[in-house]
């Protein structure tokens, strides 16, 4: 527990939310000190969140306390907590495409940047400030736009100018009059997080900020937000990635089920302590697969792939040869963006010249390269895509209809042309039973469910067809730990019975623990193959690395 | 040459009702409403101004009186698009429908006859104001986008309200003037309808105006300025109208309904030849909810 005494920069006392029928936070207390990197932890929809957005005044709590420096606060809207010096950044950026990076920093703190002069001082017990509060020094103002701003002048070269040094003093600079859209998205970040320097946060919330970043741009992120700790800025970084937590906070609070569970010091708990915390019973954290019993007849082979680039650029893919064996599961290792997608797309949709210049694709035993996505998918090639939202699932649709999709031919649902909803009905409870996907609800829209569900809705699918080839893309990607083992088992349980596996991801882990062989991709070739018992991180990471 | 300075002292005259309605519909827009209820806010504001300098003797509390009768029908349009989340093309119909209706109506209950108002004299009609003031409306909307906070606010409500929320300012606020504002210009517009290119308020005098102006606002990219230079092709092609009627072809006079066909036949092209690489806000016609309505 955290020592009494010292002095506290947020507090939340018996943070209670309903939504409908589910309770996203029930008593949420949590502290966190000063100058601090404090991890929350914890799966999808374990309330995180909603405790956050609450924090940052986007939902309003139906009881419980917020304190910040020991004030107790009510915030109408975010502007009140922005004038607090909470800053946040959200899973989802708030960021406008077409609006150059300048603007979409100003927006809501326009004329903040005018030369040094405070706008504040006198009139700084504004309207609606919570009795006792102190206005904090440099605030941004915290009462509602009033029409004089808004009809005045955005001022942009004095936001500019306040920018700049702020860049310099952090080291984020970014080009300012680029449209954001032409921003890649680890820069975006780095606009968010100039933002709330601007507004003047000093606690700033980062909200599953890795979810959408390369390991390289995860590591910059790490470093600033170190740098920015050690200037006195307090730093609340909500992720379910265990590796993260231990990596880079101080403390970490662990939440389960809209309830804070458990509360450490980073450096005096282990991963599998905060696991078992978040899934509330043991969970195995690296599934290892054991060696493959017997591999048969090849269930892919590729020979001489070739895809190539939009206008004119060099091949995505270039002269790649590998096959899979039944039985035995093959990893793509490599950093995001060295072809694997373009791999996974020829596998896929061989006939289209885009998707595959040259080469030859055959899946168990058979020729494909002139075969449409459905005959090839009727050989038996069960996929889990890399995208789920867009390519796995159809969010507005009720997981009934979504358990069909790739099956609306199959003998099982098909009559004349009618799907049997009966049979539909029955299979789809059974699958979602035996997946545990939850709620276990088939008329909801898939679109509602978490992460780790919607994958487990996936998997649940296509594993009902008993591949005998199963192409698994970023199994895993953004599902929590429990869903994470549950996965990997299933993948492991695939191979057993017989289907080869080709399991493409960028989680080095989950090759190294499920894969009995393992390809590097480096810029669209195959730069190193290890076979199990050679795996070696180190290696792995320098041939990821074109070394 | 004669013909030609009067061909464009005509067109620019033309485009006037047009470019008020343009940057109405802009405003609305940007914010992320779509406005196909130009239309029958030009009407209530033609009506308006009409029956205003009717009965005030002067132009200027007319379009006045014309651009708080549009105002009043954008309040509605508002209202059912806002907080009751009406769909927007649909309301937008609706509020057309009912201004194509109520205008007449009015007039048979003011002056006894339906579908106009009485003639307006010639000093107390507008001569050639509200020329100069469509450009002051351009010039403010073109400053108003690009310089100023309001205009910052507007353009995130219609691209990105999410991100308006989180930096505090309410987006439906904004959406909610961004309309009226729309209802004031369209109004306007239709105020010199009936003030400075006629003399009097007739049954249905838009004429599809505000779908021209709509179709500018598309062409010129939701942009202050472009939007007002397409209103300045189409009011062109209205001019030329004008002039060839009564042109022969080969002995027989062309008829006069061919020629009227001009401006929609060029807002047609337009829109077919250039709408495929606009890009339209991207919150456009869709409903916000706060973060707390959401869920």
């Amino acid at each position: 527990m955290i020592s009494s005494g010292s002095e506290v920069a947020v507090e939340l006392r018996g943070i209670t939310k309903q939504f409908g029928s589910v309770l996203a936070n029930a008593g949420v207390d949590l502290r966190v000190e000063p100058g601090t990197i404090q991890g929350l932890i914890g799966e999808n929809g374990a309330g995180k969140s909603t405790a956050m957005k609450i924090l940052y005044g986007l939902y309003r709590p139906d009881s419980g306390h917020i304190l910040i420096r020991g004030q107790p606060q009510v915030w109408s809207s975010p502007r009140d907590a922005i004038a607090q010096g909470i800053g946040m950044v959200h899973q989802h950026f708030m960021l406008a495409g077409p609006y150059s990076a300048l603007d979409n920093i100003i927006l809501g703190a326009e004329g903040e940047g005018r030369g040094g002069r405070e706008r504040r001082g006198s009139r700084v017990e504004g309207r609606g400030q919570p009795s006792g509060a102190m206005r904090r020094e440099g605030a941004p103002d915290p009462r509602p736009p009033t029409l004089v701003r808004a009809w005045g002048i955005l001022g942009r070269k004095h936001a500019r100018e306040r920018l700049e040094a702020l860049a310099a003093q952090y080291r984020l600079s970014v080009d300012w009059e680029a449209p954001i859209e032409q921003l890649p998205v680890g820069i975006q970040q780095r606009v968010e997080i100039l933002k709330l320097l601007y507004h003047r946060a000093d606690v700033l919330i980062l909200d599953e900020p890795t979810a959408v970043l390369t390991p390289q741009e995860t590591n910059d992120l790490f470093a600033n937000l170190k740098k920015l700790r050690d200037e006195g800025k307090t730093i609340i970084f909500v992720t379910h990635k265990l590796k993260e937590v231990m990596a880079f906070t101080d403390r970490v609070t662990v939440f389960r089920g809209g309830s804070v569970v458990g509360e450490a010091l980073t450096s005096q708990t282990s991963p599998q302590e905060l696991a078992d915390l978040m899934v509330g019973r043991k969970v195995v954290l690296n599934v290892q697969a054991p060696p493959t019993q017997a591999t048969g007849k090849a269930a892919l082979e590729v020979e001489a792939l070739v895809v190539s680039g939009t206008r004119g650029a060099t091949h995505r893919v270039s002269n790649v040869t590998f096959s899979v064996r039944s039985g035995e599961i093959v990893g793509i290792a490599g950093v995001e963006g060295n072809g694997q997608s373009e791999l996974l797309q020829a596998l896929l949709h061989p006939r289209e010249p885009q998707c595959r210049k040259a080469g030859r694709i055959s899946i168990t035993g058979m020729d494909v390269t002139q075969m449409t996505a459905r005959e090839i998918r009727n050989l038996g090639v069960s996929l889990i895509p890399e995208d789920r939202l867009h390519e796995g699932l159809l969010p507005e649709w009720p997981l009934r209809d979504n358990f069909l999709l790739g099956l609306q031919h199959s003998a099982a649902f098909n009559r004349a042309g009618f799907i049997c909803s009966s049979n539909l009905q029955a299979a789809a409870a059974k699958a979602v039973n035996e997946y545990d996907v939850r709620p276990a609800n088939l008329a909801l829209s898939a679109g509602n469910l978490s992460g780790g569900n919607q994958q487990k809705l996936i998997v649940a699918r296509e594993f009902e067809r008993r591949p005998k080839l199963l192409i698994a893309a970023q199994p895993t990607r953004g599902v929590d730990v429990g869903a994470t083992e549950f996965i990997h088992r299933r993948i492991i349980k695939a191979r057993d019975e017989g289907a080869g596996v080709l399991l493409v991801s960028s989680e080095l882990e989950e090759i190294m623990a499920l894969s009995d062989r393992i390809l590097v991709m480096y810029e669209g070739r195959i730069a190193g193959e290890f076979a199990k018992g050679n795996f070696s991180e180190s290696l792995l990471g320098l041939r990821m690395g074109g070394g | 040459m004669a013909m030609i300075s009067q061909l464009l002292a005509s067109t620019l005259r033309l485009s006037t009702p047009l470019i008020f309605a343009a940057m109405g519909g802009m405003l609305s827009e940007r914010s992320g409403v779509i406005n196909i209820a130009l239309e029958g806010l030009m009407l209530m504001g033609a009506l308006g101004a009409a029956v205003g300098t009717v009965a005030t003797h002067s132009p200027w509390l007319g379009l006045l009186i014309g651009m708080g009768a549009g105002l009043a029908m954008a309040f509605i349009y508002a209202l059912l698009v806002i907080p009751f989340r009406a769909n927007q093309i649909v309301a937008g119909m609706a509020i057309n429908m009912l201004a194509l209706g109520l205008t007449p109506f009015l007039c048979k209950m003011l002056y006894g006859v339906t579908g106009s108002t009485p003639q307006i004299s010639y000093p107390e009609q507008f001569h050639s104001a509200p020329l100069y003031l469509a450009w002051i409306v351009v010039g403010l909307c073109w400053y108003l986008m690009k310089f100023t906070p309001a205009g910052l606010w507007l353009g995130f409500a219609g691209e990105h309200p999410e991100a308006l929320e989180a930096a505090g300012i309410p987006a439906n606020r904004i959406r909610w003037l961004a309309v009226l504002a729309s209802g004031v210009l369209a109004g306007a517009g239709g105020a010199t309808l009936s003030t400075f290119l006629s003399s009097s308020f007739a049954r249905n005098m838009a004429a599809g105006r505000g779908f021209m102006a709509l179709a500018a606002l598309i062409f010129g990219k939701w942009r202050p300025i472009p939007a007002a230079l397409a209103c300045v092709l189409f009011g062109f092609a209205d001019a030329a109208q004008i002039q060839l009627q009564g042109v022969k072809f080969r002995g027989a006079e062309v008829p006069v309904q061919f020629i009227q066909i001009l401006p929609y036949l060029v807002t047609i092209l337009v829109l077919a030849g250039f709408v495929g690489r606009a890009r339209a806000p991207k919150a456009l016609g869709k409903h916000f909810s706060t973060a707390n309505e959401r869920e």
